[in-house]
């Protein structure tokens, strides 16, 4: 049978099953084809926050969406092209965010009477005509995989098991996807079991074969590698870009990176990540809570470490206080906060930007902290070099807020070289710098970035101690004077609102958009994307994107003011926008959604529509 | 005698931390603040006893730390002229943690209190000791809150009568000895502020055991609870109450007819005897070596009911590898196996693909 080939610029594929049905692992080799065959991509795991919920449930299904395209892309789509259900949880708990006319690929083995009635199907979904506007593939997943494996010598257990890499080689059959890199994936995962490694492989390849054979696909697709910047590409995950980027950043900084951390979701991965690196001289400590691993950082940062922690947002508001110890002591500290959905435990693994203004404000006293938010998964490798940097030139903690989204999602990324990376490193001092000669002034402040000296124990003639009482401008003994607490409070203040950060720059192809659409942090792709709606539809609008939130880009007001309207999207109540406000006196528009996942392409550019018809309807 | 757990570490606490041939007085200690606690204060004579005792382990000054949490005590590093930590309430050990554990060529003490180290950082007293961070915890245990003027603490009696409890405290204080044995500590000692002999003796030992040492330094709050150790002091109760607990000697104490000897109970645990009704062989011989705590915990409830019978001394010494020492090991042995990490080979790892 020959079997057409159809070529495409873009696809959205979505695996859904139960927890236990391995869907992210099949979404992660599914995304490493991708990238190794050179499309453009971004993915979107969707998880529930217990490991194991009840089989078969709703609660229970966790899904991983990829887009890929021959040309670049920015989230990981609206709404998917392709459906694969492993059962009916997946299919019932995905089907309402499916365009009619999408593919569904389900297993027909996993819908069971019981499993129907489960979830609250009265008959079976794909024997009557209810999906009937769809483009229904039902395929006995398990049942294919358990005889493609009779020959080897596994419990059916395991055999079932293998139905994730039927489903893959299947789906990779139908995209046209490289094969090698699953198979020496498998080989390498299951080298100490070589039997359960052949069985997977086998289920793969069956899987693929199943695809060229059956009459139930007619159609194969081919989306065209697409044209990147020149450079060599990996794709990398948020957390795994965070991680790395600590690391370069303590080689370009030259200081020993100590992690202290407590194991908290979406975060854990960047704490597992930088354990996995000891050879570059790096600690990491698994303290007993959250206010242990940030003042283990702080200790180390004393002792001369790029000292970081890592959690998400219940950590920060354990960890507040000594945050504001490492502010008044002036020790360079990173606070990663992979944000998640809140108040309270929230909802673990869903994503949220609610943490910027506890990032600003959550410490008693006058606290300033540097926060700064990467734009995409990638950008968490930049961020974080960013993040040392400031730390270690202005001696200061600072807030790096990543967010669900940007930790489990990936993209492809262009390595940098080595000498793209810049120059972050200190001078300890060593010498007195008081004017006799001979005493060391631990406040004594650079006069061009208001930093004070560093000094690490070990160093002779410089003892001095530091604390969280006031201290006195330059010797730094404890003072109660009313006076230089009040210059100490602003001294502080004017460090950070001194902090020299790149201006906003503005996206604006025509030069005479009347509506600024502005973001911070992970709503960057969706943001861009929506703008690209826009414009492609004839409509003008401007865009620009924040990555430091404190201090802000010198020409951010200005920025703000040059349009008639600014939109600002956030997945919060409008954090941002509120400081917007109060620091500009600019009436933002705030549009807002907090359900736990990222903004739509189509829903901001209808937003932004709405916004460029009211300026239009104003004249 | 029971042997130690790790030899090649034992007695080699401050191996690892560089000496200085030139001769140190306490003056040299002493730093230019003036100190503030309330006269008559019992943290005067302990930071009394550090200063003149420091000089005596030889170390190089800029490589000696004290880190503190918040409470009277913890205003101790401002008074020495060594590297300085004030941090806040009940963290001292963990900040402390994160410093030895990146420094193995520090000496770092902690100084907390009753409050600091048992109730607001209880967690991080307790973790710290079992994970034998390389610091030396000082306890200073004077049973209530000073610097807040005067609330009960977690090691006051029951019945205590402060301001937050005008009918009585009602919570059943810690024993810091046993929560220490408890915690898997590896050096548990307990001296009091007006024996600076002795005081220092512990201090010595402390310094030079590599891990986590606790020392619990009962301590005269003058003003809300003063008195509280008198009967430890006064020469006509001392020498019945106090059981100076000294390694590889039997446990005796008292003079006179009331001489008394500590042996093991039938019904388990320890009892106190009169000495005259226990043949030598019966009483019980203190080997603060030995790996199994069960009897230096016993030897910490002699005191049950409070104060009855006080020992002071060395509970416990068991060397076993410090946290900081086996963190470092790790990172040496990724480094032999893997060679000193490439930034360029990390980035380029895993699946990669070239563009133009």
């Amino acid at each position: 049978m020959t079997k057409q080939v159809q070529q495409l610029d873009r696809v959205i594929i979505r695996f859904a099953g139960d927890s236990g049905d391995g869907m992210q692992l099949t979404g992660d080799r599914f995304t490493a084809e991708t990238a190794q065959f050179g499309n453009d991509l971004s993915t979107l795991p969707n998880f529930p926050a217990e490991i194991r919920a009840p089989a078969g449930t709703l609660p229970g299904v966790s899904s991983f969406q990829l887009h890929f395209a021959d040309h670049d892309i920015l989230t990981p789509g609206d709404a998917p092209n392709v459906l694969v259900a492993m059962n009916p949880a997946a299919l019932k708990a995905n089907l309402g965010d499916l365009p009619k006319g999408a593919d569904i690929i389900a297993n027909t083995d996993e819908f069971t009477k019981r499993n129907l009635s489960k979830v609250g199907y009265d008959g079976n979904p794909l024997e009557d005509d209810s999906l009937a506007e769809w483009r229904l593939h039902a395929v006995p997943l398990t049942s294919l995989t358990v005889k493609a494996l009779e020959g080897f010598d596994i419990s059916k257990k395991d055999a079932e098991r293998a139905k994730n890499m039927f489903a893959l080689g299947l789906l990779s059959w139908l995209y046209h996807r490289p094969t090698e890199g699953t198979i020496a994936f498998l080989e390498a995962k299951f080298a100490r079991k070589p039997e359960i490694a052949k069985a997977n492989i086998a289920a793969f390849q069956a899987g693929w074969n199943y695809g060229e054979t059956t009459e139930s696909f007619s159609v194969s697709y081919e989306i065209k590698p697409a044209t990147l910047r020149p450079g060599t590409y990996r794709n990398i995950s948020g957390n795994q870009a965070l991680a790395y980027g600590l690391i370069a950043a303590a080689v370009q900084a030259k200081l020993p990176l100590f992690l202290g951390s407590y194991p908290i979701t979406p975060a854990s991965d960047i704490l597992h990540e930088l354990s996995k690196h000891k050879h570059f001289g790096i600690r990491t400590f698994q303290a007993e809570d959250e206010i242990a691993g940030v003042g283990a950082a702080l200790g180390a940062a004393f002792g001369g470490s790029l000292a970081v922690t890592t959690t998400s947002g219940p950590g920060v508001a354990l960890k507040a206080e000594t945050v504001g110890l490492a502010v008044t002591t002036e020790l360079p500290l990173i606070i990663v906060d992979v944000q998640r959905a809140g108040p309270s435990t929230g909802m673990p693994t869903k994503t949220e930007q609610t943490d910027l203004l506890m990032a600003m404000f959550g410490r008693n006293g006058e606290s300033p902290v540097p926060v700064l938010a990467p734009a995409t998964p990638s950008d968490c490798f930049t961020m974080a070099v960013e993040a040392a940097r400031i730390a270690l030139a202005y001696r200061t903690p600072v807030m790096l807020l990543s967010d669900g989204y940007l930790a489990n999602g990936s993209e492809p990324w262009r390595i940098p070289e080595i000498d793209e990376l810049p120059d972050i490193s200190v001078q300890f001092t060593t010498q007195p710098n008081g004017e006799d000669g001979t005493t060391y002034l631990p406040f004594k402040r650079d006069p061009q970035t208001l930093a004070r000296p560093w000094a690490v124990p070990g160093t002779p003639g410089l003892e001095h101690r530091i604390g969280g009482i006031e201290k006195a401008d330059g010797t730094g003994n404890i003072s109660y004077d009313p006076d230089n607490h009040d210059r100490m409070v602003r001294l502080r203040q004017a460090k950070i609102d001194g902090i020299d950060v790149p201006d906003l720059t503005v996206d604006d192809p025509d030069g005479d958009a009347r509506v600024l659409v502005l973001g911070w942090g992970s709503t960057y792709g969706p943001i861009a994307a929506a703008a690209r709606r826009v414009r492609a539809a004839g409509h003008k609008v401007a865009q620009a994107h924040l990555r430091h939130l404190n201090p802000l880009p010198a020409n951010t007001g200005e920025v703000l003011r040059a349009y008639d309207k600014v939109l600002l999207p956030e997945i919060n109540l409008g954090q941002l926008a509120m400081l917007l406000r109060a620091r500009f006196l600019v009436d933002v528009i705030s549009y807002n959604r907090v359900r736990g996942l990222p903004f739509k392409a189509a829903e901001l550019a209808a937003v932004i529509q709405d916004v460029i018809g009211d300026v239009i309807e104003s004249d | 005698m029971t042997d130690t757990l790790n030899g090649s570490l034992n007695g080699k606490g401050l191996a690892l931390i560089p000496r200085t041939d030139a001769k140190q007085t306490m003056k040299d200690f002493k730093s230019d603040q003036e100190v503030r606690w309330c006269p008559g204060c019992g943290d005067y004579a302990i930071l009394a006893a550090v200063q003149s005792f420091l000089p005596d382990l030889g170390l190089r000054r800029e490589n000696i730390v004290f880190v503190s949490g918040i409470g009277c005590s913890s205003r101790f590093p401002y008074y020495l002229d060594t590297y300085g930590f004030h941090s806040i309430h009940g963290r001292a050990p963990a900040i402390a943690t994160g410093l030895a554990a990146s420094r193995p060529d520090l000496s770092v003490w902690v100084i907390t209190g009753d409050g600091d180290a048992l109730s607001i950082g209880g967690n991080h007293l307790i973790h710290a000791l079992r994970r034998n961070v390389n610091l030396n915890i000082l306890l200073f245990n004077n049973r209530i809150y000073g610097l807040t003027k005067g609330q009960y603490s977690p090691t006051s009696e029951i019945g205590k009568i402060t301001k937050s409890t005008p009918m009585g405290s009602l919570d059943k204080p810690f024993n810091p000895i046993s929560l220490a044995i408890g915690a898997e500590a590896g050096f548990v000692a307990r001296t009091i502020d007006s024996d600076r002999k002795h005081l220092q003796s512990v201090l010595r030992q402390a310094a030079e055991h590599r891990g986590a040492s606790l020392v619990e330094i009962y301590q005269n709050c003058n003003i809300f609870n003063d008195g509280a150790f008198d009967t430890l002091k006064d020469p006509a109760t001392r020498d019945e109450i106090t059981v100076k607990l000294e390694h590889g000697r039997p446990i005796v104490f008292g003079t006179g007819d009331n001489e008394q000897a500590v042996r093991l109970s039938p019904t388990g645990g320890l009892q106190v005897v009169p000495r005259a009704q226990v043949a030598d062989s019966e009483i019980l011989v203190h080997d603060a070596h030995n790996v199994d705590p069960s009897l230096a915990f016993a030897l910490s409830r002699l005191d049950e009911p409070a104060f009855k019978h006080v020992p002071i001394g060395v509970f416990r010494s068991v060397d076993r590898p410090s946290y900081d020492h086996l963190l470092n090991e790790q990172v040496q042995a990724a480094t032999a196996d893997k060679g000193t990490g490439s930034l360029a080979d990390l980035l380029h790892g895993g699946d990669t693909w070239t563009i133009g």
